[in-house]
């Protein structure tokens, strides 16, 4: 109760410090010289924006990159040891395998499982309700879809009853129970099955409105000149949904690179199936090695860039074409 | 409470001027609402007299402790708040070791902090934002606890924190009934122990039982286990030079007791009773571990003392009741290594409301209010068996003072973070998963910070 008071207080004077920041601002804006008035316009409507993503965005990116090539407790300077070890380790090298294997594999089967279900209950009768089915995954946290899932993997002794919905099947067709996250490396693929389960619902979604908004006009010539469903889907539908499959991909591959949830929830990234955003997280805050964390964050945002760069440009040359 | 900072200076006239009144003395000018100026300090806070002086002011605390444990601790302060006028902001986490490190390094640390683990507390020692232990402290320190608990709590020879709870780890849990029943004798030596657990797998039943399941520390279980077995296969001196890194962590004692950890954890023949195979200790949660020996699937489980909360309401936990523990036998019966953990409280700032709260914490008089309160204990000598309600705390109590026990803190909490809350426990979890020990204390050894 006494810790309360204080912080409403505190919320009280942030808002009203908020409103005398603004109120100043348009009135020196108001009052600005009729010459220039623009600029300075530009000026001070840019400025918060600037000023809060360099203090949250810029400045700890730097300090992160600064980090990287400090030792534990960032005390001494270290040089590249942090990269080296993050490349010559085994447990490190896994790591960045994992991660590879998941950016390879998530985005490509999740867009086209997505691609593919959107084809099929493309004007089929339900298909509302095909399309909740599918996108309900996306509905729910990461962290509650890896908990799902860490049931549906659950594993009991061959002679006690299965509580886990996979291995019951797998009795069921007199199989013996198989332990989905703790044998590598085949428990990594049984975690990416959770990425793709939720991201196909997402990639579904996006491209079954894509396809919907392809010209009737391009359809139907198709039609006239008698191409079959392959051609249709290969030479008229894919060509015109390309911009949404693009960002498709490069949205589920950035969600991959950070996948974080679903590891740390159902493994912990235990039985080698640490990935570098688990890793990173282990090594800055628990176990005091800052310096490998933030190098491992370094890896991640180099990672990152050229898909964002990628995008970026796909994205101007379309303008360009309208 | 505003009513109490008067009575200060009298009581250090009348008390003679102990450290922490002196301190205090000087800079409490404040409240002055006491009637009777000449009147000690207040009725039924005699013990308080060296605390006194802080009046009004108040001490954050941050812990890993929570739920009923934490309101245990808020109740436990009571009589001090009521008596000193110093308010405590009691705070468990759920994260407490990735957010202390947050909270420090952000400018934000608490007055006090609970910390567990020995090289987390060096690590905050190291990077100068430990006060040093107060004479107050120093002096509790001395006179109340061993010279092992005080070096767990010192860095490069200085005091910085004080223990405060402990437990013990070294302990075997079993069912006193079922082992009546079948006429099996409580074992004395290692050896014993290997026999009666052939002795119940001969009857066609697993004798152990185990879960190392523990989300972010997954594993720790087994470490405990090799820790436990380091001291008992190799000894303490092994032990301390294997704690400082000064034998490699792939060392043949070390490999040699570790593979006598395997000869029970990995041992098909004892393992899971309840849950299967080995393998399925991994997927065990520690909570969960030793259940099988309620239902009779299992009549072993080597846990800590504090898995006495982990059994279900209404289970008799006494020397005849539904389950108890006896001590993890040594090599024979004369050499009693004992692994254990516990608490230690530093200070992250230097005021003087601070320092009486970490001196009160270091007091025989605090060991035995928190004792009273029920389900806590602590390695202080000053603590009272008699205060000690549960015939478990009274065992490990006994245990911790017992004069011909050698105890060791829990090794994992000693080492760098990176190896001891990381390699450590991810290795030993791959141990259980099936690579070899060799294999696994290579990897560990690897990744020992350079």
């Amino acid at each position: 109760m006494n810790s309360t008071q204080p912080k409403l207080l505190m919320l009280f004077y942030g808002v009203v410090a908020f409103f005398a920041v603004v109120g100043i601002l348009l009135l020196v804006v108001d009052k600005a010289p009729k010459r220039g008035r623009e600029k300075v316009q530009l000026f001070a409507f840019l400025a918060p924006a600037v000023v809060l993503l360099a203090v949250g965005l810029l400045i700890p990116a730097i300090r992160t990159f600064v980090l990287s090539f400090k030792g534990p407790g960032s005390f001494d300077w270290v040089g590249i040891e942090n990269y080296t070890w993050m490349l010559t380790t085994p447990s490190a090298q896994r790591i960045l395998l994992n991660t590879a294997v998941w950016v390879l594999l998530v985005p490509a089967l999740a867009t086209s499982i997505g691609l593919l279900y959107a084809i099929v209950i493309d004007k089929a009768r339900g298909e509302a309700l095909a399309k909740a089915l599918v996108f309900m995954p996306m509905a729910i946290s990461l962290v509650g879809a890896s908990i799902i899932w860490k049931l549906v993997y659950a594993v009991r002794p061959a002679e006690q009853n299965q509580i886990g919905v996979a291995n019951q099947l797998l009795v069921m067709i007199g199989f013996e129970p198989y332990r989905f996250l703790q044998d590598p490396p085949w428990n990594t693929a049984f975690l990416i099955v959770i990425m793709i389960w939720i991201q196909a619902g997402f990639a579904m979604v996006i491209l079954s409105a894509a396809i919907k908004a392809v010209s009737a006009d391009v359809i139907e010539a198709a039609r006239l000149d008698g191409v079959n469903a392959w051609q249709m889907f290969r030479n008229v539908t894919l060509p015109s949904i390309r911009p949404a499959v693009v960002v498709v991909m490069v949205t589920i591959s950035i969600a991959t690179l950070k996948a974080f949830d679903i590891v740390r929830t159902t493994t912990g990234g235990q039985f080698q199936t640490g990935v570098v955003a688990t890793e990173l997280y282990d090594q800055a805050f628990r176990f005091g090695e800052e310096g490998k964390g933030s190098a491992l964050a370094v890896l991640l945002f180099v990672l990152v860039l050229p898909i964002v760069i990628y995008q970026v440009r796909v994205l101007r040359s379309q303008k360009e074409l309208r | 409470m505003t009513v109490l900072g008067r009575g200060s200076r009298a009581a250090a006239g009348l008390l003679g001027l102990t450290l922490a009144v002196a301190a205090c003395g000087t800079g409490d000018s404040s409240s002055n609402n006491v009637a009777d100026p000449d009147a000690s300090v207040p009725p039924g806070c005699e013990e308080y007299a060296d605390y006194q002086g802080n009046s009004g002011t108040s001490v954050s605390m941050y812990t890993s402790i929570r739920d009923i444990e934490a309101d245990r601790f808020v109740q436990s302060f009571e009589e001090f708040e009521k008596c000193t006028g110093i308010t405590i902001n009691y705070e468990g986490s759920g994260e407490f070791e990735a957010q202390l490190n947050v909270k420090v390094q952000g400018g934000n640390a608490p007055d006090l902090a609970f910390i567990p683990q020995p090289g987390l507390l060096q690590r905050f020692v190291e990077a100068g934002e430990v006060v040093e232990a107060p004479e107050g402290v120093q002096a509790n320190v001395d006179e109340h606890w061993s010279e092992a608990w005080k070096g767990y709590g010192s860095v490069d020879g200085t005091l910085y924190a004080a223990p405060m709870g402990a437990n013990v780890k070294s302990y075997v849990w079993y069912s006193p009934k079922s082992f009546t029943e079948a006429g099996y004798e409580i074992p004395t030596t290692f050896d014993e122990l290997i026999e009666l657990s052939d002795t119940i797998a001969a009857t066609g039943k697993k004798p152990w039982c185990a879960g190392i399941e523990s989300g972010d520390a997954t594993g720790w279980v087994t470490t405990d286990w090799t820790e436990d077995l380091v001291l008992r296969d190799a000894g303490v001196d092994v032990y301390d030079q294997w704690v400082a890194h000064e034998i490699p962590f792939n060392d043949p004692a070390i490999v040699s007791a570790v593979d006598k950890a395997g000869s029970i954890l990995k041992n098909e023949q004892y393992m899971n009773g309840g849950y299967g195979d080995v393998r399925s200790i991994a997927t065990t949660s520690f909570q969960d571990g030793g259940l099988p020996i309620l239902t009779g699937d299992c009549s072993l489980h080597r846990q800590a003392s504090f898995y006495a909360n982990q059994w279900p309401e209404g289970t008799v936990v006494a020397e005849d009741g539904d389950v108890f523990a006896f001590y993890f036998p040594g090599e024979n019966a004369d050499e009693k290594p004992v692994l254990g953990g516990g608490e230690f409280v530093a200070a992250f700032n230097d005021r003087p409301e601070v320092a009486a709260v970490q001196t009160y914490l270091a007091s025989d008089e605090y060991a035995n209010t928190k004792a009273e309160i029920g389900d806590w204990i602590s390695a202080n000598t000053g603590l009272d068996v008699a205060n000690v309600a549960n015939p478990i705390d009274k065992l490990s109590v006994e245990t911790l003072q017992d004069p011909s026990a050698e105890f060791r803190f829990d090794a994992s909490d000693l080492m760098p973070a990176a190896v001891g809350a990381g390699s450590f426990w991810q290795g030993m979890t791959e141990w259980i998963n099936g690579k070899s020990t060799t294999e696994i204390l290579d990897q560990i050894e690897a990744s020992y910070p350079k």
